[in-house]
């Protein structure tokens, strides 16, 4: 449980630096970010952990070049961020499946875009529809599915689009808490396949910790790192972890890192 | 009856059996043995009106067809009855029978399908022309508000115009002929179309959008690739509904000026007192109404199935 310093060096994969992000003008500005820095390394699982309302969600933003930050720089695998693009895969709190496609067309989607055969376009929605265990329901439109298969879909579209690093934004914030971990186990199953660079925004710590290889502690107003931590857990996990001694260990610091903040927004 | 049969105990399986613990079940409260047959005839009537007239709540299909054919047959009784009777004039409110003569007739003589036609002919000049324009135009508009800041104060200015009031201008300007049909058609659904449309691209979640260009959207495919998909089924209910619009103004353009459609055969009839005639028009252009109404459903379902 070593503290790492957050330094990005050549070889991050996303490497977030002094990165600040104000909302408004004058008076009425608000600063969402301040002078705010991490680093991912290649095929690491990073938690950033926080409050609502602390940026997180909005740091992600800025990563996928979604929205336009105020200061700083961002880099994802060497190249600097400026706008979105297909080498930053994200999956969304809200469901945001196209609605007229069906599930292996949703998939697809990605790939075709890319120009890439249809043979071969094939071959991967048929791999990533069986990595999220939906084979079966590749003809349904996404109307048809429940919030948890949805996301399972979102998931396999951002994997299929094979990204350089895949940014997840409270995916399974809606969700119920059975259904929950069901897809926590999913996509650590998936990941321990794929081994992608994942940063993943959560304001549940059991969640933060169950899939972290680090997990950012991030505070609101304005929103900054407060701490890293070094998750050493065995992989693989099983929801029995929460219970083990250690990891309430774990979660009794982040909530003291976090106390306080929530009352504060 | 079988709905009297079937419906209370369907009720009490879903409503009442799950809650258990809300309400008493009225029906086991009043089982035979508990409580004497009166009551409980008396407890089966309320439930069946209880059912039948809870908000929101289901009827069966069987139902809900009979009281569709219903009021056709009630108001055609009134119809048969206040015309048998004589006390309406004929020269005011014909027979049905009477209608049906004169429609069969013209029918025969062609003159029916030729101002159908007609009139068919404008309405979907119009309606075509006007929509090839809005949907691009009202995408666009709803997507970019650069395009809104620039079309907005125009367009919400002409929509209020009363199409009618523009009837002697496009006269003097383009005479009596079809393009000035065409012309009230358009002016009368294009600037509602493009409101409308635009309204419909605006509600496109932006989540939709960022996840498209996560997955490789380029900026300018947006319209194309993400928002006119995502806003076909609202598209069509749009241009169904405008279609409706369409023909209001197209019998409004053929009462004033046109030598054809049946818009027109109704003001003749009516300088020759000829109100089967008119009755007639009437009838065709709902029937007309009803078919496109119904195609523009049958294309929806077609076109995007994943809405239905």
């Amino acid at each position: 449980m070593q503290n790492t310093p957050s330094v990005a060096t050549p070889d991050s994969d996303i490497a977030v630096e002094d990165v600040s992000l104000r909302y408004g003008r004058g008076q009425n500005a608000v600063l969402a970010l301040s002078d705010l820095s991490l680093a991912v390394r290649p095929k690491e699982f990073c938690v950033i952990v926080g409050p609502s309302g602390c940026g997180k969600s909005s740091l992600l933003y800025l990563i996928a070049g979604l929205q336009e930050r105020t200061g700083g720089t961002i880099r994802v695998a060497g190249r600097a961020v400026s706008e979105p693009g297909a080498d930053r895969g994200m999956v969304f709190q809200a469901y945001t499946l196209f609605p007229w496609l069906t599930v292996a067309q949703n998939v697809e989607y990605g790939p075709k875009r890319k120009g890439i055969a249809a043979a071969e376009r094939r071959r991967i929605v048929d791999h990533y529809l069986e990595e999220v265990g939906l084979t079966a329901f590749r003809d349904h439109y996404p109307a048809q599915l429940s919030g948890g298969m949805k996301q399972r879909v979102a998931i396999a579209r951002a994997l299929a689009n094979d990204p350089d690093v895949l940014l997840m934004d409270e995916p399974f914030g809606a969700l119920d808490s059975q259904t929950r971990h069901a897809m926590q186990q999913l996509l650590l199953r998936v990941w321990d396949h794929q081994k992608k660079t994942v940063l993943f925004v959560t304001h549940d710590i059991d969640e933060a910790i169950l899939l972290a290889d680090r997990v950012f502690v991030m505070s609101g107003r304005p929103g900054l790192i407060r701490k890293e931590i070094s998750v050493d857990f065995e992989r693989p996990r099983a929801m029995d972890l929460v219970m083990e001694p250690a990891f309430i260990a774990m979660k009794r610091e982040i909530l003291e890192l976090l106390r306080g903040d929530g009352d504060a927004r | 009856m079988t709905i009297s049969s079937t419906l209370p105990s369907s009720k009490s399986e879903r409503g009442h059996g799950k809650d258990g613990q809300g309400r008493p079940d009225a029906r086991a409260a009043a089982t035979p043995q508990a409580r004497p047959a009166l009551t409980e005839n008396h407890v089966r009537q309320k439930s069946l009106t209880r059912t039948l007239f809870t908000p929101f709540g289901p009827i069966p299909p069987a139902l809900a067809a009979a009281l569709g054919i219903a009021i056709w047959v009630a108001i055609l009784g009134i119809w048969i009855a206040v015309t048998h009777n004589g006390l309406v004039e004929p020269i005011f409110l014909p027979k049905p029978s009477q209608v049906v003569e004169t429609t069969v007739a013209l029918a025969q003589s062609g003159e029916l399908w030729e101002h159908t036609l007609a009139s068919v002919k404008v309405v979907l000049i119009g309606f075509v022309v006007s929509s090839l324009v809005a949907v691009p135009l009202g995408l666009t508009m709803g997507t970019y508000r650069i395009v809104q800041a620039f079309l907005d104060p125009l367009v919400n200015f002409i929509r209020y115009l009363p199409v009618t009031s523009f009837v002697p201008l496009f006269i003097l300007w383009i005479g009596i002929g079809i393009e000035q049909r065409v012309a009230v058609i358009i002016f009368g659904i294009f600037f509602q179309q493009l409101v409308m449309i635009a309204d419909a691209a605006r509600s496109v979640p932006r989540d939709l959008v960022n996840a498209a260009y996560t997955l490789g959207t380029r900026r300018v495919e947006t319209v194309r690739h993400i928002v006119f998909p995502a806003t076909l089924p609202n598209v069509l209910d749009i241009l169904r509904v405008t279609m409706g619009w369409a023909w209001t103004y197209l019998v409004v353009a053929e009462l004033v000026a046109a030598r054809s459609g049946l818009g027109y055969i109704s003001l003749k009839a009516m300088r020759g007192f000829q109100v089967d005639v008119i009755f007639m028009a009437i009838a065709m252009i709902g029937v007309l109404g009803l078919l496109t109404d119904q195609s523009f459903r049958v294309l929806r379902r077609l076109a995007a199935p994943w809405a239905s």
